[in-house]
């Protein structure tokens, strides 16, 4: 039988065996803790620690500053040693706590919970800002601002990103298997704001044990679902995942509440879970520490604000030297030309690659074979949008659509003469944004 | 160990099939054909593919080294070229006459407008048109050792009958890689299968080729008929080999049906109205034309934006 699914896409090696069957390992950091101030999209938070501070467990170290931007908590007890800009996994420079951890790990009491069942909507809406949620998929959108749509009575459904379509990737995965009644509990939470949806399950039929896990979990809720999607890559991006689920298309100034949809990810969704159930702020993730060139590949529970150094060691370090490093999946990660940055909220993965396919491949002519076409999600033409974007060709680039990209790398993974397609559109929609241009 | 990480953009991974492969995929389906050529016609039809290919790499090498540009006959594209230009010779034609197709096909057609994915119209093609073109009665010479009579074409423009079964197996008379459909098919399903080729282009192609016959062809719908027309005189090679050349097709979906359609229709009104047998390569070079036109008027609209 056939799954839904969207027109394109491709079908790379899963590489998923390394972590598959790896439980999450609880990792407690040995070195210092480094928090970003800004971990999400919108305001960076403002610090109101002082060196020196000691801090607690799930203490609030950073505010939100403003609707759009959401508190950073310490997720280690310890001690403040310095508030200074520190080197992020996007390759700048951030302002940054740095927290010497005491390996004590008290945690901050938690004060005046009342149970979510007796909460107002507004006030759940709330305490998801207070625990610090953000989009653990990638992009970092304050996940309270997603949930406060004008008119909730439009959200028809809240569809839970289960397909993890990176390669490597298995994070979620290992959610799904092992905790599947926080995703349950975590997705019945977020119904309770949207009286008329259903819940969707979104995931790739690959995937089986999840999917079992699930509709075991789920089995006993009516407004949930477990559905069934091919596997393929870029099926977890929001618009394709929503054009498989619902059959509505969105473009890219739209937003999902347009197809009248709500879209999280597994991570984000146990946030939610632990932040209402229990009044837990986002302090950890489950990180992927995968790759050939590692002695034993792992997931792992992360203390938010560790090094990334760290995890490589934690995974029994290095059996061959790594040519590439890759914070995120090998579509769309970032390669690292520093290990020493922390681990935050959007960090799915650490990928230590033993070749470097972008590197050991020169680019050739274009043979105009249509691959890209095929391949491109957005039914785009990735290679006119790249010639345009090689010769700065604006006005025609945004003709084609070129602002439409979701820059998943599709294109230049068929490409025959290896061309830096996804690259090239990529250089060419930063310009544009950074001109205001849409 | 930190300071020699390779740094880059993502993707970080890439898929396995590169131009190379995919030549020499194209040759591998090539190969059944020009296998029944061989057998068909004999070692003479070898010499002619030998002498094509040897040509058209060394021309191009001979380029590349001289303009200074980066050697690319790696990229097994000339032999391609080569084998098809080959295929589309008659066998009893000059073995010199492959020399003179294959300079031109890749020096004039290829080179000259910038190499590999840059060539306006099939060189395969427009080195066979201008052979037939300059050397008209050595290139139309079809009476061989093992087949003195017309070619199946001819015969049927003079009205007589061709078993459909000899076009199918392909013992007949014609150029070297034309005859057997069956082989040609053969190939087809390869590059169908590996993804190399879709069914638009050659799909289209056909539906409308025989439907113009349908209308036009004065026999209305005579299956002997049509099928001797789809089988004889190049079609089955042009529609499946030359009409699906990647740089000389659309790349958007909807202007490759519309393209392949264009070539089905000017082949069908070459055949039924024009005096050349062979009609059906100047279909493709025509349609080559048209090519950057259709391409800019059937710009996909993107996702979410069809409304």
């Amino acid at each position: 039988m056939s799954h839904s699914t969207f027109k394109g896409g491709i079908h790379p090696h899963k590489r998923k065996r390394f972590t598959r069957e790896k439980p999450i390992r609880e990792y407690y950091p040995k070195g210092e803790l480094v928090y970003p101030v800004s971990q999400h999209i919108g305001g960076p938070a403002v610090p109101i620690v002082k060196v020196g501070e000691r801090v607690l467990k799930g203490q609030v170290i950073a505010k939100a500053d403003g609707y759009i931007s959401v508190p950073v908590h310490a997720s280690v007890s310890g001690t403040v040693t310095a508030i200074e800009p520190r080197m992020t996994v996007g390759g700048n420079k951030v302002l940054s706590i740095i927290v010497e951890n005491d390996n004590q790990y008290e945690r901050m009491p938690i004060e005046n919970f009342c149970p979510w069942q007796e909460m107002e909507p507004g006030d759940r809406i709330l305490q998801i800002q207070r625990a610090g949620i953000v989009g653990m998929g990638g992009a970092g959108f304050p996940t309270h601002v997603k949930l406060a749509v004008k008119n909730p009575k439009k959200i028809r459904t809240v569809i839970v990103n289960c397909s993890e379509c990176e390669p490597y990737l298995t994070s979620d995965y290992r959610r799904m298997v092992e905790n599947p009644e926080w995703l349950v509990m975590g997705l019945k939470m977020i119904l309770s704001l949207f009286e008329r949806a259903v819940g969707v399950f979104a995931i790739e039929d690959s995937k089986r044990d999840a999917i079992t896990a699930l509709q075991l979990a789920s089995g006993k809720e009516s407004r949930m679902e477990v559905k069934v999607l091919e596997t393929k890559y870029p099926q977890g991006s929001e618009r394709m995942l929503i054009y498989a689920c619902t059959g509505k298309e969105i473009n890219s100034s739209m937003l999902p509440a347009d197809a009248s949809c709500i879209v999280h990810n597994v991570d984000t969704v146990c946030a939610i879970y632990q932040a209402l159930a229990f009044g837990r702020p986002l302090t950890e993730r489950v990180v992927t520490v995968t790759g050939k060139a590692l002695n034993n590949p792992r997931n792992f529970n992360v203390p938010i604000g560790t090094s990334f150094a760290e995890l490589i060691d934690a995974a029994g370090g290095c059996r061959v030297e790594p040519k590439k490093l890759v914070a995120g999946g090998p579509m769309m990660g970032i390669s690292l030309f520093d290990l020493n940055v922390p681990v935050v909220k959007t960090s799915s993965a650490l990928l230590c690659m033993t070749k470097d396919d972008a590197a050991r491949f020169r680019p050739s002519a274009c043979i105009r074979c249509g691959s890209c076409v095929e391949a491109c999600p957005e039914g785009l033409l990735p290679a006119k949008l790249a010639d345009l974007a090689e010769h700065f060709q604006e006005e025609e680039f945004q003709k084609l659509y070129g602002m439409e990209c979701l820059e998943c790398g599709s294109c230049s993974f068929v490409c025959p003469a290896r061309r830096h397609l996804t690259q090239s559109i990529r250089a060419m929609r930063r310009s544009l944004l950074a001109k205001g241009k849409r | 160990m930190e300071n020699r990480m390779n740094v880059s953009a993502s993707p970080h991974i890439r898929g396995t099939m590169s131009t190379a492969n995919i030549m020499r995929l194209v040759i591998v389906a090539l190969l059944p054909a020009a296998g029944f050529g061989i057998y068909n016609f004999g070692i003479r039809a070898l010499y002619h593919m030998l002498v094509c290919i040897v040509t058209c790499v060394l021309t191009e090498f001979t380029y590349e080294a001289f303009a200074d540009r980066p050697i690319a006959v790696g990229d097994f594209s000339s032999v391609v070229t080569g084998l098809l230009l080959a295929m589309s010779l008659p066998v009893n034609a000059p073995l010199w006459i492959g020399c003179v197709g294959g300079v031109f096909a890749i020096l004039v057609v290829k080179m000259f407008f910038g190499g590999i994915g840059q060539n306006i119209v099939n060189p395969a093609l427009a080195g066979r048109c201008f052979l037939l073109i300059s050397f008209a009665n050595r290139m139309t010479d079809f009476a061989c050792d093992a087949y003195t009579g017309p070619t199946p074409l001819e015969a049927l423009k003079q009205g007589e009958m061709v078993d459909p079964l000899y076009l199918v197996l392909g013992n007949t008379g014609g150029c070297i890689g034309e005859t057997s459909a069956i082989a040609i098919l053969l190939g087809a399903v390869l590059l169908l299968g590996f993804g190399i080729i879709s069914l638009r282009i050659p799909a289209a192609c056909f539906v409308v080729f025989t439907g113009m016959l349908i209308f036009f062809g004065g026999r209305g719908f005579d299956e002997i008929y049509l099928v001797q027309e789809l089988l004889s005189g190049g079609l089955m090679l042009a529609f499946w080999f030359m009409a699906t050349d990647y740089t000389t097709s659309p790349i958007t979906k909807s202007g490759q049906i519309i393209y392949g359609g264009m070539i089905g229709a000017l082949a069908a009104m070459f055949r039924l109205f024009g005096s050349a047998s062979e009609g059906v390569s100047y279909a493709i070079l025509l349609a080559n034309l048209l090519t950057p036109i259709i391409e800019k008027v059937t710009i996909p609209r993107a996702f979410g934006r069809r409304h």
